[in-house]
């Protein structure tokens, strides 16, 4: 695994971490990912934002778990699916992203890199840096920044 | 940013920090030398650095503030607050630079030169130092040069060694130097064990050297050779004398006297090393002239001192970065957990040989911890730094006079609790000192010393720290609240006027309160005393005030000594667990079926009875909507849940302020120490939530805060009745110290109801097959007439067979009747209603035999029933004009304030046959009499705001249209002395409140006799 940095857009490639929420298949940058986890004992939080599923412990940090699915507009896991989880860390504080499941790290070339789609929901482009062309399907890049955004959002 | 940087902002922000402090000192106490010398000194190191880090911006101000202070030093310019407060300004410039520096690692553009002109001005208004150094040398370079940048030299010369000479020159002047030397009685002898021509030679050497403008390495050599002399005693005097020789030697050669001057300086330089003093002799290079030697060798003693000081403080404290110490904090709360999740292991087995090894651990760990908690400590002085720059300030703006006492700054406390509340502190000292104290003129006037004071006093007391903040001003001006308290719509007259003078007070920690008359930007924005008092509360603690006026005002803060590892109660509610910190729990009820503290309900608000209080309850599952869409718990099974049933409820007492409220759980678990984490900013809008822990077995649970419960009931639950400071307050101003009489029944529900007995005039059951229908209201065939039956609520249900309860109401022969369901008691007891009820038909609860209880308000109830009876005139009965007819009807006008009153009084007397006019206030009453309204009687209360009975009385009896209309005066006050004065204003009668019988017989014989009279 190289240690490019991740941010430098005229890099040639850049690395991910896949992960499918729903039937789509999403990126987030390999240096922000601390852990994958698999199903996890969660604390549900009263009153807290639909999409936070609610708190765990990952050895000894209370690590916020975040339903990507419900994140990003779509219906909910049918419970049998168990899931797993990538856990990443922003501003000091750790997330845990709650995913079907988790594919491979792809080293994907900026040629195959485009903008996001005009016509793409408001909801995805807001989550949304771009997306990759692959000849599998697209791949849609999550921004961090602005999953975990939730600003001066009053809860419940 | 790299190291250097970041050090040298910490180290000169600390330092500006000390500097404000020290000035301030300063200016109360312009002579001490220690202080003096500790400002330049902080102020040197300053423009040193800067000047090394190659910051000229900084470095200018900085050299410019310390020209200004070292002829403070000086004693050459005096200490005046007009100097100071320059001084200041420069340091504020300083700080602004850093700030720029800090974000951009860049100093910003900028222009100075107006402070920096202004500083110099003030520094060359000081004496020049004189031209001639104070230690005995013969030409010392005298180069004032006050001016800012170093002085550059004056206008070039040729080099020195050219103007001497040349090497020769020198060569000869130190060879007829040392002639003259070994032919000096005293000198001669001193170089006996000297070998003169290594000796000479070397001087030559060095001389040369620092002639031609560089430094000598053979210093350390020429030291040396020296050294014998020295031993024998060659000292100052003697190198003065050794000069002398040389100035003559110089002469002799005709060495040009300013060439001769300044090789004399230069050799002068060499007296250190000579005289073997150590290295500090190094001599400045030619091109830098400097200021005065005197300040060089002065900063060399002082940075020796200082130096030496500094260690032995270094030595005994070690710089931490604060990011080591969280780490450290947290790594001990983790090993807290740990040992908290093994015990609870352990606790299992008896006996186990792990049982011993664990309490070790856990007595270390717990040392362990207290120690890292130490490390977190810090003096509350630290918050208090800045604070007498900021009265200084203030008073100078003001113009008053205020003195900043501060006591126990040395008292500990977190660093987390420390950042919270310096804000709020700086705050109140401020409000002391732009509103507490006065000018001085007004102090005088007022007795007082010219001097305002207010005293900072920080101590322990069992687990918190107390912080006092006093002032000797003015007070706290109790008209001005009340008049602000009722301009901002906070609270009426009439409830104002129920309260303490204290409670009146507490109005200033309300939201936009502000007495001041105009807002300073140092206070009067009215944002300040509820942020002090939510920050404060923030952390566990509270604050409170009191004042007296003409006095002075002390709020005491009282704050709990540490916010990480808090005692919390463990519940659990919902099928969750929960914690709530020990703090604010004041106790734990169990409430069951026989216990003495019951659950009681009113329309559906649960509320606990506490010994004799009424507190509002919630169920934290509720609260927190635990209980999900799929449950199958019907609704209206809620109302019924925790009350009344055979199990247990469990009930958390906390406690807010000075309110309390229960809040309902399923389980309550022990207490548990538990390490509080700040809550993810995406959970950080929940009021509720005050942060989360991980408890010992793994598990994360939300912490409860008290304060954000507190906030939700407010809202949600108790709908008029607000929570806040004292419970008589709360509802009506109906408080008697009468007794009256009750019938307490329930009807539609479980919850008790009452009405007055007085308005009763039978209770009667009733056949139901008897009960028909018209219009739509049933009624029965009761007497001869139609009575109408009316039911309280909506949830009442008539008996289907057998007999129907009925409460009657009568009026002559007209009756109304009240169907119940079952009559419970008759119940004397004292009439006050805490809670207001919006709903129609009720007038509040009242506590009536130790149970929350409606009270119904039976007019309501009156004229549903009449009103309807009205609308079938002409079925049976009288229309209204014969009823009317059938009895003098006279006209009462009722002037009560209170609502409870009216509506208990309505009834009585219409069903005592009047026809009742009811108003709220004399005013009111007023009114009606201008519009030309005329009665028979006229019952007024007396106790009422704005104008009261007695005045009432006054007006009507000396003008009007109502002058000899009888006048009752009903009150719960009847001394003689009030029926005296009763009297005197022209009230026919005196009656005490609700004495039902008195009230209708004085009514009836002061109108019959007035009939007569008239």
């Amino acid at each position: 695994m190289t240690t490019e940095p991740v941010t430098d857009a005229t890099e040639e490639s850049r690395e991910f971490v896949t992960i499918y929420v729903g039937n789509q298949l999403c990126g987030i940058p390999v240096l922000k990912v601390r852990d994958v986890l698999g199903p996890q004992k969660i604390t549900r939080v009263p009153l807290a934002p639909p999409e936070v599923a609610g708190l765990l412990n990952l050895r000894g940090r209370i690590v916020t778990a975040i339903d990507l699915r419900r994140r990003l507009g779509l219906d909910a896991r049918p419970a049998e699916d168990k899931g797993m989880s990538v856990v990443v860390e922003q501003h000091g504080e750790l997330y845990s992203l709650m995913v079907d499941s988790v594919g491979e790290v792809l080293n994907l070339p900026a040629a195959a890199f485009e903008r996001n789609p005009a016509t793409l929901d408001p909801l995805w482009r807001r989550f949304s840096e771009g997306v990759y062309r692959l000849d599998a399907g697209l791949l849609v890049v999550l921004n961090g920044d602005s999953l975990l955004d939730y600003g001066a959002k009053a809860a419940a | 940013m790299d190291d250097l940087l970041r050090e040298f902002l910490t180290e000169t922000a600390e330092s500006l920090e000390s500097l404000d402090v020290e000035l301030v000192r300063l200016e109360q106490d312009p002579n001490d030398p220690a202080l003096l010398s500790n400002i330049f000194r902080l102020v040197h190191t300053i423009k040193g650095t800067c000047g090394f880090l190659g910051l000229p911006r900084l470095e200018a101000v900085a050299h410019a503030g310390e020209n200004v202070l070292g002829r403070f030093r000086d004693g050459a310019l005096h200490v005046t607050p007009e100097a100071v407060s320059l001084i200041l300004e420069s340091l504020d410039t300083i700080k602004s630079i850093l700030a720029t520096l800090e974000q951009t690692e860049a100093e910003p553009e900028g222009d100075d030169s107006d402070l920096i002109a202004r500083l110099n001005k003030m520094a060359e208004g000081g004496a020049r130092p004189a031209a001639a150094a104070p230690a005995p040398r013969p030409a010392a370079k005298a180069e004032p040069a006050p001016v800012a940048p170093p002085a550059a030299e004056p206008a070039p010369k040729a080099p020195l060694i050219e103007r001497v000479g040349g090497v020769s020159a020198v060569d000869a002047a130190v060879d007829l130097l040392f002639r003259k030397l070994l032919k000096d009685a005293e000198l001669g002898p001193m170089f006996d064990e000297t070998d003169l021509t290594l000796l000479q030679g070397r001087q030559v050497e060095i001389l040369v050297s620092l002639v031609g403008g560089q430094k000598s390495g053979a210093a350390g050599e020429l030291a040396a050779l020296y050294s014998p002399a020295v031993e024998r005693g060659f000292s100052d005097a003697h190198f003065d004398r050794l000069l002398g020789y040389l100035k003559e030697s110089l002469a002799t050669l005709e060495v040009p006297a300013d060439a001769a001057d300044d090789m004399l300086a230069t050799a002068g330089t060499l007296r250190d090393v000579v005289l073997n003093k150590g290295a500090h002799g190094a001599p400045p290079k030619a091109k830098k002239a400097r200021t005065a030697d005197e300040a060089k060798s002065a900063d060399a003693e002082d940075g020796k001192d200082a130096q030496k000081k500094e260690s032995s403080v270094a030595s005994q404290s070690v710089r931490v970065g604060v990011d080591l110490l969280e780490n450290l904090m947290t790594m001990v709360s983790e090993l807290v957990l740990s040992r908290n999740q093994l015990l609870q292991m352990v606790r299992k087995y008896e006996d186990s040989e792990f049982s011993a090894p664990l309490q070790r651990l856990s007595l270390i760990t717990t040392d362990l911890q207290e120690g890292v908690m130490k490390t977190r400590m810090q003096p509350i002085g630290n918050a208090w730094s800045k604070l007498p720059r900021i009265v200084r300030d203030l008073s100078h703006e003001l113009g008053k006079k205020i003195d900043l006492d501060m006591r126990g700054a040395e008292t500990e406390l977190d660093r987390q609790v420390l950042e919270m509340i310096k804000d709020p502190l700086t705050h109140m000292v401020r409000n002391s000192a732009d509103h507490g104290v006065e000018l001085p003129d007004e102090r005088v006037r007022a007795g007082k010393p010219e001097t305002g004071r207010i005293l900072l006093n920080a101590y322990h007391e069992g687990g918190h720290i107390i912080i006092e903040i006093a002032d000797d001003g003015r007070g706290i001006n109790i008209d001005k609240v009340r008049a602000k308290a009722i301009a901002s719509g906070l609270a009426s007259e009439s409830e104002l006027a129920e309260m303490s003078d204290k409670q009146i007070m507490q109005f200033v920690f309300r939201a936009g309160f502000s007495t001041a008359e105009k807002v300073t930007n140092v206070s009067g924005r009215g944002v300040g005393m509820d942020v002090v008092r939510t920050n404060i509360e923030k952390i566990g603690g509270h604050v409170e005030m009191k004042s007296e006026p003409g006095r002075g005002s002390t709020f005491v803060v009282k704050i709990p000594l540490t916010l990480a590892i808090v005692s919390a109660l463990i519940v659990a509610s919902g099928g969750e667990r929960f914690a709530i910190p020990q703090i604010g729990v004041d106790e734990l009820v169990r409430v069951t079926h026989g216990s003495e503290h019951r659950i009681e309900t009113i329309n559906d608000t649960r509320v606990l009875r506490l010994r004799n209080r009424l507190l509002p309850l919630v169920a934290l599952d509720e609260m927190l909507k635990l209980r999900g869409a799929g449950d199958e718990k019907p609704a209206d099974d809620s109302a019924d849940k925790h009350a009344g049933r055979e199990d247990e409820t469990c009930i958390v007492v906390a406690r807010v302020g000075t309110s309390s409220f229960g809040i309902i759980v399923d389980q309550v678990f022990e207490s548990e120490e538990i390490v509080v984490k700040p809550v993810t900013h995406v959970l950080r809008g929940i009021a509720i939530f005050s942060g989360n822990t991980i408890l010992g077995d793994g598990s994360v649970i939300m912490i409860l805060d008290p304060n954000g419960v507190a906030a939700a009931i407010g809202e949600s639950i108790v709908a008029d009745g607000h929570m806040s400071e004292d419970a008589q307050v709360h509802g009506e101003s109906g408080a008697l110290g009468e007794r009256t009489t009750l019938l307490v029944f329930r009807a539609g529900g479980a919850e008790p109801l009452a009405v007055p007995l007085a308005l009763v005039a039978r209770l009667e059951e009733v056949d139901v097959a008897k009960i028909e229908e018209a219009n739509g209201q049933p009624v029965v065939q009761y007497r001869g007439q139609l009575m109408p039956l009316v039911s309280v609520g909506a949830g009442f249900e008539r008996a289907r067979e057998g007999r129907q309860q009925v409460i009657v109401f009568s009026d002559g022969d007209r009756s109304m009747g009240l169907m119940v369901n079952e009559i419970v008691d008759i119940v004397e007891d004292r009439l006050k209603v805490e809670l207001n009820s919006k709903h129609t038909g009720v007038i509040g609860t009242a506590v009536v035999a130790g149970r929350a209880t409606e009270v119904i308000d039976a007019a309501h109830y009156l004229e549903q029933a009449f009103g309807d009876w009205f609308r079938q005139a002409g079925r049976s009965g009288r229309a209204r004009a014969d009823g009317r007819k059938r009895r003098q009807s006279n006209r009462i006008l009722l002037v009560d304030d209170s609502p409870f009153f009216r509506n208990l009084l309505t009834p009585l007397l219409s069903v005592a046959g009047y026809e009742v006019t009811a108003v709220e206030g004399a005013e009111r009453a007023l009114e009606l009499r201008e519009s030309g309204q005329a009665f028979d009687a006229i019952i007024s209360d007396i106790e009422m705001p704005g104008m009261d009975g007695f005045d009432l009385a006054r007006t009507i009896r000396e003008s009007g249209a109502w002058k000899d209309t009888p006048l009752l005066a009903l009150s719960a006050y009847s001394s003689p002395d009030d029926l005296d004065r009763g009297r005197e204003v022209g009230f026919t009668d005196y009656i005490a409140k609700l004495d039902r019988d008195a009230l209708l017989q004085s009514l009836s014989q002061t109108l019959s006799s007035h009939r007569g009279a008239a």
